[in-house]
């Protein structure tokens, strides 16, 4: 027991004393949940869009101001003619034009209608859509606001609630999978890189050679990443708490509990991966350049699982990091307890065991 | 000029004697190509709604058949109470409830308005949310077609004030989302392989003690810098290659615009991105903080860069972080040219950027390495 | 007269407070096997390291053929060649691809190498090996080759840095065969060792203790001011009042 100690704190000296080990290790989450918190989002603001009137009349001018006094949008205004509409988009500045053709209040009051034509630039898909809904909406609402006799005389209106998130956080969204994100790929790299690196220097040799079993060797190995990813969870919580203000309504206990297994996974797979190779520089490959899109992928937290081809979402089932962000985000954020997540649990600690029992089968065999 | 001829031959060679590298050039990008796009689908279906109906009237079960058949929802439950059917919410079948009041229908009729409840799973992010306003729609179009509506509005060519709109979607009369996020993906790719191979070569030799022979050679330290830029150099411009050949074939994209054009601002953005990771070979010591610092930047390179949110998004100090990545003017040139065919005046001022960067970086990279220390 | 190759004054490299290199001056003869002995730590692989230009002097002066360490490093470099002590040559290149790389760099013509590495690995033994990965060589043969490809072009010096560690002594033997070669064919080696065996194969030897050069004479010459029988107990006497340990 006590060489095993003696074992470990090896291990922290190896950690502490590179300071850029440690700059990925809290540095990375720190930043992202500065990002994550306060700069992406799935929302479409400030956008330049064109409003080309050729009317210039009092309806049309006070679509515009309406549109003006809007948030969503950067209103520039000039009338150009069908052609140019094409360049203004190439030029790449413009998301949208908005076209008022002549004699708009007149085709409201006379004809029964006017006209609005707008012309979306496609290549954004996403953006186009919310720009058009915004727009409808506005005018919609200039509409109800100028005639109101045109409106019909029985409404049914909808009162949204939207759970679990009352302050209507845009960031807790993302956390949740940030977390699970980071956790995994972190864990894995740092574990299977300190494992290879020792194979490619030639020191794992002068290990096996001690009086050690090699289970130990691995404990040793992947005690101070576990402990230091719990403090990595932790700094992230504190920060989602503090920076974000996003509530934690479950409780705490489980959820680090939780969170030890996902980081024992994330520990077992690392082993795995050190085991295929004894180059730092293919363990450090697929560890994170070629985890990183998989896991931001199949995790499920930026784009919805649901949508994908059902074999995307057969393969995400055995990634570990799409169990763990479910766990989370019921935990953390709908405050359910282990009754609700019993099943992901079991499924996280069925993966860490069988991940465990092939990495050291593996390991016991290369020593061969 | 010689003397880089023979860093050429021997960079090559140990190049293709690596296989991982082959495989980087081909498998990666191919794979990546086509899995990404399919999974990046934000096209909203099979919305799991629970239904709580406490009036049991021919209005609610009308609207109820409406939302079942207008092809978003699935109706996973017909539940007796709000409490009911929170339960699915929590146990992730539903994302949204919906609750008609009791006596909707005659309370409509009488009073002239009525309210839905309707409850969002807002963790769930954008499915919800857009669950939700599809839902509004729904209810919407159900309100307009009601008998009661009908007979009031005067059957004559629309009441006085009816605004038509029409749109339409340029570049992409479907919408479909596969050619917004294909060519970003191929960006991506090129950002990770430029990026981090060209990191990790500098300092491999650097591990290795080769660098010290290196040093003692009469080599300059243009040629040896420019020894690694163009190999992968090369090998960055055959994956573009492959990527676009990928693009065609998987899924019919064809650049709009000039290939040339996109080709030789692929070249420099190349540059760009190798003189970045050259940069942080020449502060690395191992390969292991070579790499971590590359992932961390370009990490944030990524997430910055539009390729998945948009720029004009973020708030002020946002949008300055993003603009000082290159990555963010490459995509940004890349939809322009191969889905708007942009042509060059139109892209002339993401290109400035993109050509600073190169000669920063680059600059930066080699005033930092020193033959002599 | 003999014409001197290397000629080092007060040649100082220091560190903070620590003086890796403490005013170490000397000279080096054309044609000579200069032996450069030390302890772990003396500060010996520094001093190389400036003098073949891969480090600048904090203070002092040096010439290395003629040319100023401060401000022709470059034309240095054209004029010397290096082995350093851990392994340099390209593990994943063949012999024969490292030789006509380290050739092309040194300005050889295609001509020359042609010739020369076919010479190289003829007196090598190595035929049967030229195609193959220099990583799949034992040691010795490594030690050999770097040898060969640091004089490959014919340099007026080579600074060898413990070039036969770990090597058995059959191998070694056959080293310095290579190395008397060299230098017979007008090659000055310059080389640093820690077996003292060797320090005898060299003309004269030099020994530095704790940044300081303490001596500086032939073999013979020392053993006698020493009164001993060995190169052995000469560097026991000079160096077991060292205060540094490590390098």
């Amino acid at each position: 027991m006590k060489q095993l100690f003696v074992f470990i704190r090896k291990e922290f000296y190896h950690v502490f004393r590179d300071p850029r080990t440690l700059l990925i290790m809290f540095g990375l989450p720190v930043v992202q949940i500065i990002l994550f918190g306060f700069a992406l989002t799935s929302e479409v603001k400030n956008t330049d869009i064109l409003i080309s009137d050729y009317s210039q009349d009092v309806q049309s001018t006070k679509v515009t101001q309406k549109i003006k006094a809007s948030s969503y949008f950067i209103v520039h205004e000039a009338v150009i003619g069908n052609r140019e509409i094409e360049n203004t988009f190439k030029k790449g500045q413009i998301k949208c034009v908005l076209i008022f053709p002549p004699g708009f209040s007149n085709d409201l009051f006379h004809n029964g209608k006017g006209q609005i034509q707008i012309i979306a630039d496609g290549s954004d898909p996403n953006t186009a859509k919310t720009i058009i809904n915004y727009l409808t909406s506005i005018i919609s609402s200039y509409q109800r606001e100028e005639f109101p006799a045109a409106a019909t005389p029985y409404q049914i209106t909808t009162e949204p609630r939207m759970l679990y998130n009352e302050d209507d956080n845009g960031s807790l969204n993302y956390i949740p999978g940030v977390m699970a994100l980071i956790l995994m790929l972190v864990c894995t790299a740092l574990t299977s890189v300190s494992i290879v690196k020792e194979k490619e220097l030639g020191t794992m040799e002068i290990l096996l050679v001690s009086p050690f079993k090699p289970v130990m060797v691995l404990i040793a190995k992947a005690v101070p990443y576990f402990l230091l990813s719990i403090v990595n969870f932790s700094l992230i919580l504190l920060l989602s708490v503090f920076m974000l203000h996003i509530e934690v309504k479950g409780n705490l206990l489980l959820l680090f509990f939780e969170t030890a297994i996902f980081i024992l996974t994330c520990l077992s797979f690392g082993l795995l991966i050190s085991n295929t190779t004894n180059a730092q520089q293919t363990a450090l490959l697929i560890s994170m350049m070629g985890m990183m899109l998989p896991t931001i992928i199949f995790t499920g937290f930026l784009f919805p699982l649901e949508n994908m081809p059902w074999i995307f979402q057969l393969i995400a089932n055995i990634v570990p990091s799409k169990w763990y962000f479910i766990i989370i985000k019921n935990v953390m954020l709908k405050g359910l307890g282990l009754k609700y997540v019993w099943k992901e649990t079991l499924i996280l600690i069925g993966m860490t065991c069988f991940l465990l029992a092939i990495a050291l089968k593996n390991f016991k065999i290369r020593l061969q | 000029m010689k003397k880089l001829r023979f860093l050429l031959q021997k960079e090559f060679r140990q190049i293709f004697r690596d296989k991982t590298i082959l495989a980087m050039m081909l498998a990666v990008p191919t794979i990546q190509l086509i899995i990404i796009p399919q999974a990046m689908n934000f096209d909203i279906k099979n919305i799991n709604i629970s239904i709580v109906d406490n009036d049991h009237s021919s209005y609610s079960q009308k609207l109820i058949s409406k939302i079942g058949s207008s092809g978003y929802f699935r109706i996973v439950s017909n539940d007796i109470s709000y409490q009911k059917a929170l339960r699915h919410i929590e146990n992730g079948s539903a994302d949204l409830v919906m609750e008609l009041p009791n006596g909707f229908e005659r309370n409509l009729i009488r009073e002239g308005s009525q309210k839905i409840g309707v409850s969002v799973d807002a963790i769930n992010g954008s499915k919800a949310s857009i669950g939700g306003a599809y839902l509004n729609s729904v209810i919407a179009d159900f309100n307009a077609g009601l008998e009661v509506n009908q007979i009031t509005v005067p059957t004559q060519p629309g009441p006085e004030g009816f605004v038509d709109i029409t749109y339409s979607n340029w570049f992409n009369t479907l919408a479909e989302y596969k050619f917004y996020i294909v060519p970003g993906v191929l960006v991506l790719l090129l950002t990770l392989i430029g990026g981090f191979m060209s990191a990790l070569n500098i300092v491999r030799e650097k591990e290795a003690g080769t660098i010290e022979q290196i040093n003692v050679t009469p080599i300059k330290k243009w040629e040896f810098i420019l020894g690694k830029l163009i190999p992968f150099w090369i090998i960055g411009m055959i994956v573009f290659t492959v990527g676009l050949i990928v693009c065609w074939i998987v899924y019919g994209i064809i650049s709009v615009g000039s290939i040339a054009l996109l080709y030789s601002i692929a070249g420099i953005y190349l540059i760009a991105l190798l003189g970045f990771g050259l940069l942080i070979s020449t502060y690395s010591d191992s390969q292991v903080q070579a790499m971590f610092i590359a992932f961390f930047f370009i990490l944030i390179f990524i997430l910055m860069s539009g390729l998945f949110t948009s720029v004009d998004s973020m708030p002020p100090w946002a949008k300055v972080v993003s603009n000082a990545t290159p990555v963010t003017h490459f995509i940004k040139i890349v939809r322009m040219i191969m889905l708007k065919g942009s042509g060059f005046s139109d892209v002339k001022s993401e290109l400035a950027y993109i050509l600073v960067f190169a000669i920063a970086l680059n600059g930066w990279a080699i005033w930092n390495y020193r033959k002599t220390a | 007269m003999e014409e001197k190759v290397i000629i080092c004054k007060e040649l100082t490299k220091q560190f903070g407070n620590f003086y890796a290199v403490d005013k170490v001056s000397f000279d080096v003869y054309k044609g000579e096997i200069f032996g450069f002995l030390g302890a772990n730590g003396a500060g010996k692989t520094t001093a190389m390291r400036i003098l073949c230009g891969l480090s600048f002097p904090s203070s002092g002066e040096a010439t290395v053929a003629g040319f100023n360490v401060y401000r022709q490093q470059e034309s240095i470099k054209r004029n010397i060649g290096y082995m350093s002590q851990k392994f340099s040559l390209y593990e994943n290149l063949s012999i024969l691809e490292n030789i006509e790389f380290f050739g092309g760099v040194y300005d050889v013509s295609r001509k020359e190498i042609k010739e020369r590495s076919d010479k190289l690995i003829d007196d090598l033994g190595l035929q049967k090996e030229a195609k193959k990965m220099v990583g799949g060589l034992p040691l010795g043969w490594k030690q050999k080759l770097a040898f060969s490809v640091a004089i490959f072009h014919r340099p007026k010096i080579v600074f060898l840095d413990e070039p036969t560690g770990g090597v058995d002594p059959v191998t070694r033997r056959q080293f310095w065969d290579m190395i008397y070669d060299a230098s017979a064919s007008g090659i000055t080696i310059f080389v640093t060792t820690h077996y003292m065996d060797e320090a005898e194969y060299c003309n004269r030897i030099s020994v530095m203790v704790d940044g300081k050069m303490e001596a500086l004479d032939t073999p013979g010459n020392l053993k006698k001011r020493f009164s001993v029988e060995s190169m052995d107990e000469v560097f026991y006497q000079l160096a077991r009042g060292a205060v540094r340990k490590a390098d």
